[in-house]
């Protein structure tokens, strides 16, 4: 038992203890962000990139920071106002940041499998920070603390995950997480923002909100994607929020009062959380930004401290 | 996982129950004695073992002088110095529930070796704040030391070979209160 893992690509490729252990050093690391003075000297001496080729608030900051509290060198690229307005290729730039010896190479790109590109091509350990539609493994993990520290444990919880499922690595890397912690997902969209392997996943599928969101332990709401929609997939903003955003009285009428309700953000208002529901008692949506930090904290942290890594 | 790790056998007792417990008693008439009282003490035990004896040593001021400690646990792993060369770090947490500002802060620790882990929660104990000292109790002192480190109060100084082990055994843990010496069976 332990990580052997020299990169942190999905959530598919993990084994239950694997997820465990991720959200048990999260969960230690936690402590810090209470502190006075913010800073561990876990990390000193060695160096993250962020290499970010789409837009980010909550992921690159909360990458940032977790970096920056274990004493890493953190250092920022973003594709706008780099050589890649020039035309370089994705792999060369990658390859001209891995010949500057950084031990994590942090990657947000709108290709599915780009971070496994990198995990081939270069020696430093490769955290994906989301891959187009593909997976977003980071933010699982955090999903899954939250749940454990506001529901005391996995076994046995069913999570609903309403809304644009075609297009979210959100709810691939969840449903991917869940499964194997035993818990039972049932996924819930318009029939065109349903894509057909979530069933192969082993997720259930409704498609009426008032349906999914009976008797579940957690709601989690996906932003809808409106950058990544290249045809009509859905008739209006105003349809989709009228049938698909979570409003409190559907909240009061179909699910349980105990029920969390979570979102990966950004959220639209008013699309698909109304902002009474974002910013009501049994939101946690906030508490999953702050646990972020603690879980890219971990995953630094086992990725660069694992044996004969380069650390050693 | 590289070679197997060597086994283990009992070489020899150090302290049975009732020695662990004389010596726990002794070290905190000392402790009141060298502070005279327990006025802004605190204890922060190492985990695991030291934990459990910041606790037992809490229990034993509050009976001896009436005061009750706080007493917080401090995980180390963060501030040691050989990340990376010992597989997984197991990060366990660190709580400590109260302000060690203006505190004397003593830390707990079975057994002190090389110092390397004293040095490390030194760093851990300063980065939460600015007690007004720092003093360190361990079970056994059993030398080697690799660092300029001394503790203030030992309850056994135990001369050892480095390839023996000194397995500080706790009820809370391993059902029983004992140290004994071990050494590798393929001798």
């Amino acid at each position: 038992m332990g990580w052997t893992r020299k990169d942190l690509l999905t959530m598919r490729d993990l084994d239950a203890s694997e997820i465990v252990l991720l959200v048990d050093t999260a969960a230690s690391l936690q402590e810090i962000a209470s502190r006075e003075i913010k800073k561990v000297p876990a990390l000193r001496g060695k160096t993250i990139v962020n290499l970010f080729y789409e837009p980010s608030t909550r992921t690159r900051t909360s990458f940032e920071i977790a970096g920056k509290w274990l004493s890493a060198d953190v250092v920022n690229f973003s594709s706008g106002g780099s050589s890649t307005s020039k035309g370089e290729r994705f792999i060369d730039t990658a390859r001209n940041i891995a010949a500057m010896s950084p031990d994590v190479v942090v990657v947000r790109h709108s290709s599915a499998g780009a971070a496994e590109l990198l995990a081939r091509a270069l020696p430093c350990s490769i955290v994906n920070a989301g891959d187009g539609g593909h997976e977003h493994p980071t933010q699982a993990l955090l999903d899954l603390l939250t749940i454990r520290e506001k529901k005391g444990h996995f076994d046995g919880l069913h999570v609903a995950i309403i809304g644009d499922i075609a297009h979210s690595r959100v709810a691939r890397s969840n449903i991917h997480g869940m499964r194997k912690l035993g818990m039972t997902v049932t996924v819930a969209g318009p029939p065109t923002l349903i894509p057909p392997f979530v069933q192969e996943l082993g997720a259930k599928v409704s498609y009426r909100l008032e349906e999914a969101i009976g008797d579940v332990d957690v709601i989690m709401m996906l932003r809808l994607q409106q950058e990544r929609m290249t045809a009509g997939l859905i008739p209006s903003l105003r349809e989709y929020a009228r049938y698909w955003g979570l409003t409190l009285d559907k909240l009061a009428r179909h699910a349980r009062p105990d029920t969390l309700i979570m979102h990966p953000g950004p959220v639209n208002r008013g699309v698909e959380l109304a902002p009474e529901v974002a910013d009501g008692p049994y939101s946690v949506i906030l508490d999953q930004v702050a646990r972020g930090v603690a879980v890219r904290m971990g995953v630094l942290l086992l990725l660069a401290g694992r044996k004969g890594g380069d650390g050693a | 996982m590289g070679s197997p790790a060597p086994r283990y056998r009992e070489k020899a007792q150090v302290l049975d129950e009732t020695a662990l417990d004389r010596a726990l008693t002794r070290i905190a008439h000392e402790i009141l004695e060298r502070n005279g009282g327990a006025k802004d003490l605190a204890f922060v035990g190492l985990r695991t073992r030291g934990v459990s004896l910041a606790h037992r040593l809490a229990a034993k001021i509050a009976q001896i002088d009436g005061t009750t400690l706080p007493v917080g646990t401090l995980d180390i792993t963060l501030y040691r110095d050989d990340l990376g060369m010992r597989g997984t770090p197991v990060i366990r947490g660190t709580d400590i529930p109260f302000s060690i500002k203006d505190k004397t802060v003593i830390v707990v620790d079975d057994v002190l070796f090389t110092g390397r882990t004293i040095r490390a929660a030194l760093d851990a104990i300063i980065d939460l704040g600015r007690p007004t000292a720092i003093q360190l109790a361990c079970l056994v002192d059993r030398g080697h030391r690799e660092l300029p480190i001394r503790p203030d109060y030992v309850g056994k100084n135990l001369p050892t070979s480095r390839r023996e082990i000194v397995a500080v055994r706790m009820r809370e843990h391993d059902g029983e209160d004992r140290v004994v010496i071990e050494e590798p069976e393929e001798t």
